[in-house]
């Protein structure tokens, strides 16, 4: 199905944005974490939101994420692995595709660090993606540096089709399989020559012939990479538009401060646009 | 129809002729393929007759796979008179694919 609006992120920034959007007639789709995973629904206390002071995030998050869902918005829970922007916008979640007309990127702040020689070997045994890549790793070890609740759930998905897994991460999470070797690490470089053949995980080499990292989400230059950025954050003019055209921004990756107010502000406006720029190319 | 699916057979006939061959290697399980296969196909529409444009399944080729040495898909290889000559992994627009096309037809 094609949606008017996608958007990229499900906390307060793209849930007001996907709420506006429909505010207006549009059907929208966030495409996101869950949102108990949000940082947001971590924080104890937010004290300077209007009209709400002293709610735990989690209550905050709960109650934005129940008016998005009574508002119609529709939701996928997913990681957005690639993007096209090429007839509308195109976005793949695991072996699913969905399509909007207008594209609104609210993911938060996504640390832009990257390992030693994760962009230099990405395709060449650093991938982000386990369902698409997993297969041709058959048989090979692999290293699977999670980030997320959810990368225990793919590094058994890896195992289960024959890649034999090593799992690192700071510490070991509770939901890891039992049989997956795990092997705790801070910091991680991945080496080779051609072609990945090892990752140094505390200075520690353990051989291997591709490395899955999974963090929270892709980087907004990884997924879309002529998107203007500044210090680190995408670039905006008032409207919340971006450099490329049909695509908006809003709340955290735009810049400080990062504040839920400032975020639903973001995300109202860049829905409104969204809306604005979608009525104007059918107009 | 100018879009071949291509198995190990009809590849290395088309990799023998001159010319440039175009292939985009993929899965039915990969979404980001997905993405690219619209891309692909409009690439062997505008270049009918100039460049050959296939594609080829790594779930059932996966002896092309293993001999391209493909770790992540998609990937699109460019051959030369049979020569590879370059190769772009990942989602990409169109334009990325049109301006190696263009400067080895």
């Amino acid at each position: 199905m094609n949606y008017d609006v996608i958007v990229l992120g499900s906390g307060p920034a793209g849930l007001a944005a996907a709420v506006a959007a429909r505010g207006r007639g549009k059907t929208a789709l966030v495409i996101g974490n869950r949102w108990q995973d949000s940082p947001l629904a971590k924080a104890e206390k937010i004290d300077n939101y209007l009209g709400l002071p002293g709610r735990s995030g989690y209550a905050l998050m709960e109650e934005f994420q129940k008016h998005a869902e009574a508002a119609g918005v529709k939701f996928v829970i997913g990681r957005a692995i690639s993007l096209m922007a090429w007839n509308g916008y195109t976005v793949t979640v695991g072996a699913d595709m969905y399509q909007g007309s207008a594209l609104i990127m609210a993911p938060g702040v996504v640390r832009q660090t990257k390992f030693p020689g994760e962009q230099e070997y990405l395709g060449r045994g650093v991938s982000y993606c386990a369902t698409c890549d997993g297969m041709l790793y058959r048989g090979k070890d692999v290293v699977v540096a999670g980030r997320t609740p959810d990368a225990p759930e793919e590094a058994r998905f890896l195992q289960s089709i024959g890649c034999h897994v090593t799992y690192t991460a700071p510490r070991r999470p509770d939901t890891l399989d039992e049989g997956i070797p795990f092997v705790p690490a801070n910091r991680i470089a991945i080496k080779g020559e051609q072609m990945v053949n090892a990752v140094s995980l505390d200075g520690q080499d353990v051989p291997c012939a591709g490395v899955f990292v999974l963090r929270a989400s892709l980087a907004p230059t990884d997924l879309l990479p002529s998107l203007e950025t500044e210090g680190g954050y995408i670039r905006v003019d008032r409207a919340m538009r971006t450099n490329v055209e049909g695509v908006f921004a809003c709340g955290d990756c735009t810049g400080a401060p990062l504040q839920v107010a400032k975020a639903v502000g973001e995300g109202h406006v860049a829905g409104l646009s969204a809306c604005e720029y979608l009525d104007r190319k059918t107009a | 129809m100018a879009l071949k699916h291509f198995d190990e057979a009809s590849f290395n006939e088309a990799l023998s002729r001159k010319g440039l061959l175009v292939v985009d290697f993929w899965a039915e399980w990969c979404g980001p393929c997905k993405l690219l296969g619209p891309v692909i196909e409009q690439l062997a529409a505008d270049y009918d007759g100039k460049a050959v444009v296939g594609k080829v399944n790594v779930d059932d080729e996966p002896e092309l796979a293993q001999k391209y040495a493909i770790m992540s898909i998609p990937t699109v290889m460019f051959f030369k008179d049979g020569e590879l000559i370059d190769k772009k992994i990942g989602v990409m627009p169109p334009q990325e694919f049109v301006k190696v096309i263009d400067a080895n037809l």
